[in-house]
């Protein structure tokens, strides 16, 4: 099947099996940020965003994503760049394999919620699963990385 | 110190979260063979017939391999150095497969779709063999998992597979015996640990390709490239100068990429094929065809005198190390080894015991490396003497425990596979530590507990550890610096970076060696063909052994340039001043930049580098105190884990945020063993506890508050008076939550791991009793 | 899951059709947990373009569409203030924002997940599936359809209703599945009690809800005996998150707690 997805602001236009997911389809297009981690739709690294709301890319087929607009890292530089500073003055920086999704994720809370708490951001945050950091300075850097908006 | 000792942002953080191509899958070739493995669905079965003719017949199927592709070459995908500790058990395909998930046969295709309906072409006829499933009853039973002949270990480590046994060990200090005998309080219990899975984010992935030279080249996602190097060339029996092994940047590892993985396969398809190749393990792969941390009974038995005087320590331990004996022996020995010189003052220890082969997934290095195990048990039990004798445990601690400048015999009697080092602690502020762990949980404002009201109650509980700094006389780390034009050094390394931040801590210490900033220092890990060697990520010895490297090199390239200036200057080294940015002599003057301008274009032309090595001849332990404070629910056995405090003694931090990064992930993994993380196999011996569904690792919900510390330390042979982090931080939680619960609802957990159901219903055994 | 076709039907009745073709063709909510499946799909019919995507409230009901994801569920503002929150408060506790994102409702209920922490929920107000073909009819006769015909599951209609609700769900970790889960809802003094996850289906406590139900008072004895009731009337199982023993005792605690926070 052929389908037409926006992603980063490009018309791209892919041949997709009905059972391809658009996490194979972005990455046999180059865009690495986005990562395999663990086919159950449970550790959050695959993330993507669908017309600005966080979804699974290895759980949403490529053909539903046909039409609409697709975000990676790779289209938010700015704001990836933001938040890597907090995560480098905080420490909360280790293999990185889940960073990419967490900074899309943050976005995405940062549009669909006014001054998240510490509760909401846990919440919204709580199915981007990290191995390496025990969370705590994730947490401090991404609430210091709020701050800054205000 | 101006660069070490600072919390300075990691060197490669940015580009990672900007989403830059940097794992091991980001450089497979994008018209890679896709290598998938047929798996064994039986625990433990004989391969009678295998045809391969309708796979191979499938229109994109390039290769399928079975074991009649393999010579009879046992090796061990250990990882460890040569030659190893772990028996050669392992054949990159065998007529027998030996757990569920074990190899049966591979196959390479176009794509991953062609490469699954191969898969289901196979024909295989399997003898199904009645397993050993229960490692209690492994230990010579009639059921032999080995019984190949061509198997072997590489110097003595007890193997015995007629027996079930990949290892077994005997140690002794003194008479236990009698010291038991003597011991006016004894007590005796046995502790089960479970077999935790690594869950690193990164799936094991690895590629392969035939460069325009003819040589192999591996990206792979491990902590150990030059052992991956060295194991492909044993068992494929492929000239060694013809390999090359590069770890690009890996999405953690734990352990669990010490071990080698698809590297035999993908290795295989491109030397036959000629073609690119690649394979990434899928996540129930990962859970069951990997490795896992070895599961232990401790049968422990302790004595004192009556006012709280340890004075015995006797421990029986069966360990499975599932179907092969990947880091059997080690992990056994580092049960005791990181854990008993805790109580240096026992009159006598005794530890022995067997480790076993089960038809389970195999058992492999994982962060804590048996002092998790090791701890979970003697912690809890000295908590439990220490409530027969009722004695407060920090006071029985301060009493019994280790304390700066002693020693225990035990360094010299257990290394790892073989016999240690005396060692005395230059450094142990775990004195310190405990002291600050009881003020910061407000112990003596809990302990025990208090009741919450509405059926909680709040209780806190505490564990001490210790762990290593690398393996003495073993583990050896290099480090090349070399000096660029401008004056900018590149930093080359064999230690692996995995994600703890080896890149940034050890361009902290060279940067500080040579006087300059951290973003003079350019680093680069690993690649076997540019980078020196180094045994690699394991063992906690990343900061201390290849740390001392890069200090090493550090220092001699600030000579070297010193040496240079003087020649200049025409005047003796002695005579130059350097503060890394300028070089002075008298009225002499002239910048780094301009040296090094010089050195490369004008004048004497030569280029400055230089490798410096290192190895250890101790292995200092860091110490750590763990707190951790609880709400336990009395109704429903459930637990809120409010606080966990870590005071830590790891010597100088060489980047303390990054430090504490280690130690908090640590926490959070060990208290993921203690509470969440459950291994069910069925009874057929298939893994239920297989995807990120039915295995629950924490998530950001469960972590309250990690409140962690460290002492004023200083370890006067490690760099800049740095020891290891990268382990000690995982080895409290168990037994420090055990405690916590007994102190807040007075039920003794021994079984990892503390879910609420077994504490319920020990709650509701206790009631019956009463 | 294996798919050979796609079709994006435009009409509820063209997908109907399509559903009815094959025996192997199948309808596509929000396509949540595919590749758990090993299922061989002749053709995935997608309702995204047949105008399912509404929440449209009326003066005495809520009707959800079945195409509108469990994250929007989550953030309508009548639900979140009615019958105490507890629809809003099941739809949360499921996994993680990204996948509410995807999940729809209508593949939610279609599923009868007996780990499910909405239909838990929608059992403890007064909720309506409506399907294309069989029409309306109350959750709870829908759960226990047996029907072989192939049908499609428009929306689903909740009652706006004045009552005092409570929800819990017993997890492990902030994204695991109920070990069990517990819906109590109190209208004028008028109980129901649904515990799910036990590990099978959500279900009523029949007999509890009429010891309940007939009580003059409704005293911390009355809620204790109830909760005893529900315990011995549930059958309850044993999987890989617990034992039977706990669920059972699990269920009974919670029970009684949420009575009691219902009971004011």
């Amino acid at each position: 099947m052929r389908i037409n997805i926006e992603v980063n602001g490009n018309l791209k236009t892919y041949d997709v099996a009905p059972d391809d997911y658009l996490l194979d389809t972005l990455r046999a297009d180059n865009i690495f940020s986005i990562k395999r981690g663990c086919e159950t739709s449970s550790c959050g690294v695959c993330t993507v965003l669908m017309d600005g709301k966080a979804v699974q890319s290895c759980t949403i087929l490529s053909v539903k994503a046909e039409g609409h607009k697709i975000t990676t890292i790779e289209g938010h530089q700015k704001e990836a760049k933001k938040l890597s500073e907090h995560f480098g003055h905080q420490g909360a920086d280790q293999c990185g394999y889940c960073n990419s999704a967490l900074a899309l994720t943050v976005h995405a809370m940062k549009d669909e919620i006014k001054e998240p708490t510490n509760e909401d951001i846990k919440e919204y945050l709580v199915g981007n699963l990290c191995r390496c950091t025990g969370y705590e300075a994730q947490h401090r850097a991404i609430k210091l990385c709020l701050e800054d908006d205000e | 110190m101006k660069v070490v000792n600072q919390a300075l942002p990691s060197v490669d953080g940015k580009g990672l979260m900007m989403g830059k191509k940097a794992y091991s899958d980001d450089y497979a070739e994008p018209n890679s063979l896709i290598v998938k493995v047929l798996r064994s669905p039986h625990p433990y079965a004989k391969i009678v017939k295998i045809d391969t003719t309708k796979a191979e017949a499938l229109d994109g199927v390039e290769l399928v391999l079975t074991y009649k592709d393999f010579d009879r070459r046992p090796f061990t995908r250990a990882g460890q150095g040569y030659p190893e500790p772990s028996p050669h058990d392992k054949f990159v395909l065998d007529n027998y497969v030996r757990y569920i998930g074990d190899e049966a046969a591979a196959v390479a295709a176009v794509d991953v779709r062609t490469a699954e309906k191969a898969l289901k072409l196979i024909d295989i006829e399997y003898e199904v063999l009645e397993p050993v499933l229960d490692f209690e009853t492994a230990f010579e039973n009639k059921i032999i998992i080995h019984p190949e002949p061509e198997i072997h270990e590489m110097f003595p480590i007890g193997f015995d597979p007629k027996k079930n046994l990949a290892a077994s060990y005997h140690m002794h200090v003194g008479d236990v015996d009698k010291s038991l005998e003597e011991s006016e309080v004894v007590i005796e219990q046995s502790f089960y640990t479970h077999a935790q899975a690594h869950v690193m984010i990164e799936p094991h992935t690895v590629n392969s390709r035939m460069d325009y030279q003819g040589r192999l080249v591996i990206y792979s996602s491990t902590q150990t490239p030059i052992h991956v190097r060295r194991i492909i060339s044993q068992a494929l029996d492929y000239p060694l100068s013809k390999i090359r092994v590069i770890k690009p940047r890996v999405g953690g590892g734990f352990g669990g990429k010490q071990q080698v993985h698809g590297e035999m396969f993908v290795a295989t398809v491109t030397i036959k094929t000629g073609k690119p190749a690649k394979m990434i393990y899928t996540r129930k792969e990962v859970f069951e065809s990997s490795y896992s941390r070895h599961p232990m009974r401790f049968d422990l038995k302790l004595g004192s005198t009556k006012d709280g005087v340890l004075k015995a320590i006797d421990a029986y331990v069966v360990s499975d190390t599932g179907a092969y004996g990947e880091h059997a022996l080690t992990v056994f020995m580092v049960a005791a080894a990181k854990v008993f010189p805790l109580y240096n003052k026992v009159d006598s220890v005794r530890f022995h015991g067997n480790v076993v082969y089960t038809n389970h997934t195999p058992g492999g290095a994982y962060r804590g490396y048996g002092a998790i195990q090791g701890n979970f048990a003697l912690e809890s039990a000295i908590d439990m003497l220490c409530h027969k004798l009722d004695i407060d445990p920090i006071e029985f601690r301060h009493k019994n425990m280790i304390k700066e400048t002693e020693t225990s015999p035990i360094f010299k009697i257990m290394g790892e596979g073989g016999e240690g080092i005396e060692m005395f602690m230059d450094t142990c502020k775990l004195d310190y530590c405990v002291k600050r762990g009881y003020e910061l949980i407000k112990w003596k404002d809990i302990y025990p507990n208090k009741y919450l009201g509405n059926s909680k109650y709040k209780g806190v509980g505490m564990a001490i550890a210790m762990q290593g700094s690398g393996i003495p006389y073993i583990d050896m780390a290099s480090a090349t610096i070399k000096l660029n034009d401008d004056g900018f050094y590149n930093l080359m390394i064999g230690a692996t970076d995995i994600g703890q931040g080896s890149d940034t801590i050890l361009s902290q210490i060279a940067a500080e060696a040579l006087g300059t900033t951290l973003d003079n220092v350019i680093p680069y890990s690993s690649d076997t063909d540019l980078t020196p060697f180094d045994t690699g990520a394991y063992a906690s010895s990343t900061t201390y052994v290849s740390g001392n490297a890069v200090l090493k090199a550090g220092k001699e390239m600030r000579q070297m340039i010193i040496n240079e200036a003087a020649k200049v200057f025409n005047v003796k080294p002695e005579d130059v001043e350097y503060d890394g940015v300028v070089l002075k002599s008298g009225e002499n003057e002239i910048t780094l930049k301009e040296l090094s301008n010089r050195l490369y274009y004008n004048e004497d032309q030569k280029q400055l580098q230089i490798t410096s090595s290192y190895y250890g001849t101790k292995s200092p332990p860091p110490f750590m105190a763990g707190f951790v404070e609880v709400n336990v629910d009395k109704e429903t056995g459930e637990v809120e884990i409010v606080d966990y405090v870590s005071v830590v003694d790891c010597g100088t931090t060489i980047n303390p945020m990054l430090a504490k990064g280690q130690v908090e992930g640590g926490i959070v993994q060990g208290i993921g063993m203690a509470m969440y993380e459950e291994v069910i196999y069925t009874k057929k011996g298939k893994l239920v506890t297989n995807d990120l569904m039915n295995y629950r690792i924490p998530t950001r919900r469960e972590i309250n508050k990690l409140t962690t510390e460290f002492a004023d330390s200083y370890e006067k042979s490690g760099p800049y008076g740095a020891k290891s982090v990268g382990e000690i931080g995982i080895d409290t939680p168990p037994a420090a939550l055990a405690n916590a619960v007994y102190n807040a609802v007075g039920v003794r957990i021994t079984t990892l791991p503390i879910t609420p159901e077994k504490i319920l219903m020990a709650l509701k055994e206790k009631e019956k009793g009463e | 899951m294996e798919i050979v076709n796609y079709f994006k039907a435009k009409t509820i009745e063209e997908a109907y059709e399509k559903l009815q073709e094959d025996k192997a063709n199948l309808i596509i909510g929000g396509g949540a947990w595919l590749r758990l499946s090993s299922k061989t799909v002749e053709t995935a019919i997608d309702l995204e373009h047949v105008g399912l995507n509404q929440i449209k409230e009326t003066k005495d009901t809520i009707e959800i569409d079945a195409y509108v994801t469990l994250r929007e569920v989550e953030k309508n503002e009548t639900l979140k203030n009615l019958f105490s929150g507890i629809v809003s408060k099941g739809v949360n506790g499921i996994m993680g924002v990204a996948l509410r994102n995807l999940v729809t409702v209508g593949g939610s209920i279609a599923g009868k997940y007996s780990f499910s922490d909405f239909i838990t929920p929608l059992l403890a107000v007064n909720t309506e599936v409506v399907m294309y073909k069989a029409g309306k009819m109350p959750l709870e006769d829908f759960l226990k359809l047996r029907s072989r015909e192939k049908d499609i599951i428009l929306k689903i209609i909740i009652k706006k209703e004045e009552m005092l609700g409570y929800y819990y769900k017993m997890k492990k970790t902030g994204l695991d599945f109920a070990v069990v889960n517990v819906g109590i809802t109190n209208q004028d003094g008028h109980y129901k009690i649904i515990v799910g996850a036990r590990p099978s289906l959500a279900t009523f406590a029949v007999k509890a809800m009429e010891f309940i139900n007939n009580q003059k008072e409704v005293t911390e004895k009355v809620m204790e005996e109830t909760a005893k009731i529900a315990g011995e009337e549930l059958k309850f199982g044993t999987n890989s998150k617990a034992g039977k023993e706990y669920r059972t005792e699990l269920a009974k605690v919670y029970i009684r707690r949420g009575l009691k926070e219902v009971t004011k």
